[in-house]
């Protein structure tokens, strides 16, 4: 099992995600600490990736953005080891299978374990194919992130009866981005995957505002914010650290159900 | 191992948003695929509407010229639409009808695809959005204009190299955005399970028939069946009644744009490697740490940087080989049989058409090929005169 479980510790979680080298790797190095410092609980860093189907058109232009700037598996690696040095909390890395599968597996998630990844999200990785990686996650110790739909159904059982980590719920239909009401019964899946398993549950996917945050909070056990952040980063480039740790700050006293102002 | 594998090929590689949606389709196929009434729409489509079967036409112009086997040419260029994309999607859309769905999505490269899914939708009176790369919305300004005459609604994709794998993604996203009334028709052999397996199942009547018509003309197999093969729709269809008889060489013809050895190619079997993307474990060209690369051909179909897994399985075999043909080598092709057959083949086609003019003089007489004329080359016109030097816009 990895740290995970202590981003969740008698608290909600909030989970910031940034892309790996948007605008450039020392950015990314710098918002991981600011992020840590301002409430995160756990940090998702995106591996940025040519064709990101189930990214909406800001984590698309980051993606491309980062790439431009000579983003790599292998420096991102490089540049979480060195961020390691300060930042205690859980990071897991978002990847598509392809960026794993061409590294080659056990070199993939040996780096994990040598750099501090703590988990891996892979949106291309159904239940049916997690196989695919299901065994090397295990034998490094690093939790293979299973995600839930508002079109699972019944396949949230299946699903979270293996979780390991936490569980990722997708609040919406579609890609990520912004949305400004979220109408899924999130409730309703949160409540289902209760039903079958103690692992945590934190809600991604459309959220931006602390009240939409603090609502999803409410239901799981942590908020999980993408496109809003990657926003403040487009829009700041070099000088987004402290936009970015502002915002999480506010956000990371939503879902704590602190009053909001 | 998972659903709808080649070997180690295929799989659903996909978010789980879609796994409901792809579950259903399969399900509705499986139940489809042996309900009479659905098999004799489809015939009856196939007979009526689309004109099948296509004629296989013996060549003897170009078999004399070249000097060795037989050649027969599978004419998919007679079907309606101009290609072999009907026969997919005419069983894709009729199925999504069958499913209570009222809204087809496709991607498409050229835009044979998009047509064809924009025709099937028109007639069976379904809702229809194409999603195509901006570089193809601009180079194939005609056949967008084509799609809104059918009552498409297309939509010039803008993200990454704005070209068709970049098509393909916006159309999965889509798809994601909503399914409940939405099928997406997908065009090749390609994606995740069932798709390669729906669409070579409705693209083996190309093979089907070959191996009739051949054994009524010459009574017997062909020695070697070639074809084109991009995500490989046409050459799975024209292979895959073959695939048990092994002493049929199974020949797909791969665009090697400038050549191999540059980076303008979309050679995936020659110069591709494992990965997994759009939904399936294959073979892309992609660079050490995965990023799927700009691919290049002059033809707009086999502009992709992958192939179907049931492809890579056959090469990975030896059952079938494949072969890369250069831009110059398909032009050459598509002259050679507009001069001797008086038959302009799309550029596409012209890959396989390329070797056969190599290979066709290396067998005996007695020997017999068949290629298969995926499309015709309308659409192309303009495209080679500029590759000529003259200058001819649409």
């Amino acid at each position: 099992m990895s740290n995970i479980y202590k981003a969740f510790e008698n608290k909600k979680a909030f989970i910031p995600f940034v892309t790996g080298g948007d605008p450039n790797l020392d950015v990314t190095e710098k918002l991981l600490a600011a992020m840590e410092e301002a409430g995160a609980d756990l940090i998702e860093i995106g591996v940025p990736f040519s064709d990101p189907i189930a990214e909406g058109i800001v984590i698309q232009e980051a993606n491309e953005r980062a790439l431009a700037a000579g983003c790599t598996t292998d420096r991102l690696f490089d540049m979480v080891k060195r961020a390691r040095e300060k930042v205690t909390v859980p990071i897991v890395f978002l990847t598509y299978i392809n960026p794993i599968y061409t590294y080659g597996k056990e070199r993939f998630l040996k780096r994990c374990v040598e750099c501090g990844i703590d988990g891996l999200i892979v949106p291309d990785l159904p239940f049916e194919e997690k196989k695919e990686i299901a065994g090397e996650c295990e034998a490094f110790g690093v939790d293979l992130i299973s995600l839930v739909a508002p079109t699972s159904n019944e396949r949230i059982r299946m699903i979270a009866k293996e979780a390991k980590g936490f569980i990722y719920c997708v609040s919406s239909l579609g890609v990520t981005g912004v949305r400004s009401e979220i109408k899924t019964d999130v409730g309703e899946m949160t409540a289902m995957i209760r039903e079958e398993t103690q692992v945590p549950c934190a809600v991604g996917f459309g959220i931006s505002t602390p009240e939409q945050a603090a609502k999803m909070a409410r239901i799981s056990d942590g908020a999980i914010v993408g496109s809003a952040i990657v926003k403040i980063v487009a829009s700041y480039g070099e000088n987004a650290v402290a936009p970015v740790a502002e915002y999480v700050k506010k956000m990371k006293a939503a879902v704590s159900g602190e009053s909001l102002r | 191992m998972s659903e709808g594998r080649y070997g180690e090929y295929g799989g659903q590689y996909i978010p789980e948003t879609l796994m409901n949606a792809v579950h259903e389709l399969e399900e509705a196929y499986n139940t489809y695929k042996e309900d009479p009434d659905f098999v004799a729409e489809l015939d009856d489509l196939y007979r009526n509407y689309a004109g099948r079967p296509s004629r296989l036409y013996y060549a003897e112009k170009m078999t004399k010229d070249l000097g060795g086997a037989k050649i027969y040419l599978k004419r998919e260029d007679l079907n309606h639409t101009g290609s072999h994309k009907i026969n997919n999607v005419l069983g894709q859309v009729l199925l999504a009808k069958k499913m209570g769905k009222t809204r087809v999505i496709a991607e498409t490269g050229a835009g044979q695809h998009g047509v064809a899914t924009a025709t099937a939708a028109a007639l069976m009176g379904m809702e229809c959005e194409v999603f195509m790369g901006k570089e193809d919305t601009d180079r194939q300004a005609l056949n967008v204009y084509r799609m809104e005459l059918l009552g498409a609604k297309v939509h010039a994709v803008t993200s990454g190299t704005m070209t068709l794998k970049d098509a393909v993604n916006e159309t999965m996203r889509e798809w994601t955005r909503r399914m409940d009334d939405t099928l997406y028709v997908l065009g090749s052999v390609m994606g995740p399970h069932p798709f390669p397996m729906i669409v070579r199942d409705f693209q083996k009547i190309i093979g089907k028939e070959i191996k009739e018509q051949i054994a009524e003309r010459e009574g017997r197999l062909p020695d070697a069946v070639i074809a084109c093969v991009g995500g490989g729709s046409n050459a799975m269809g024209a292979f895959y009644e073959f695939i048990p008889h092994k002493e049929v060489q199974l020949i797909g013809c791969e665009a090697a744009g400038l050549g191999v050895d540059t980076s303008k190619h979309a050679a995936t079997i020659a110069k591709g490697s494992e990965g997994i993307f759009h939904g399936m474990k294959s073979l892309f060209c992609q660079d050490e740490y995965g990023q799927i690369a700009p691919v290049y051909s002059i033809s707009a179909g086999l502009d992709y940087p992958g192939i179907g897994p049931e492809h890579a399985h056959l090469a990975g075999t030896g059952r079938a080989r494949y072969v890369p043909i250069t831009d110059e080598e398909a032009v050459a092709a598509f002259e050679y049989l507009s001069r001797t057959e008086g038959i302009i083949p799309a550029v596409e086609s012209a890959h396989a058409v390329a070797y056969a003019r190599k290979l066709a003089p290396t067998m005996e007489k007695d020997k017999i090929i068949v290629i298969n004329i995926s499309g015709r080359g309308d659409k192309d016109v303009a495209a080679i005169a500029r590759y000529r030097g003259v200058e001819i816009y649409e």
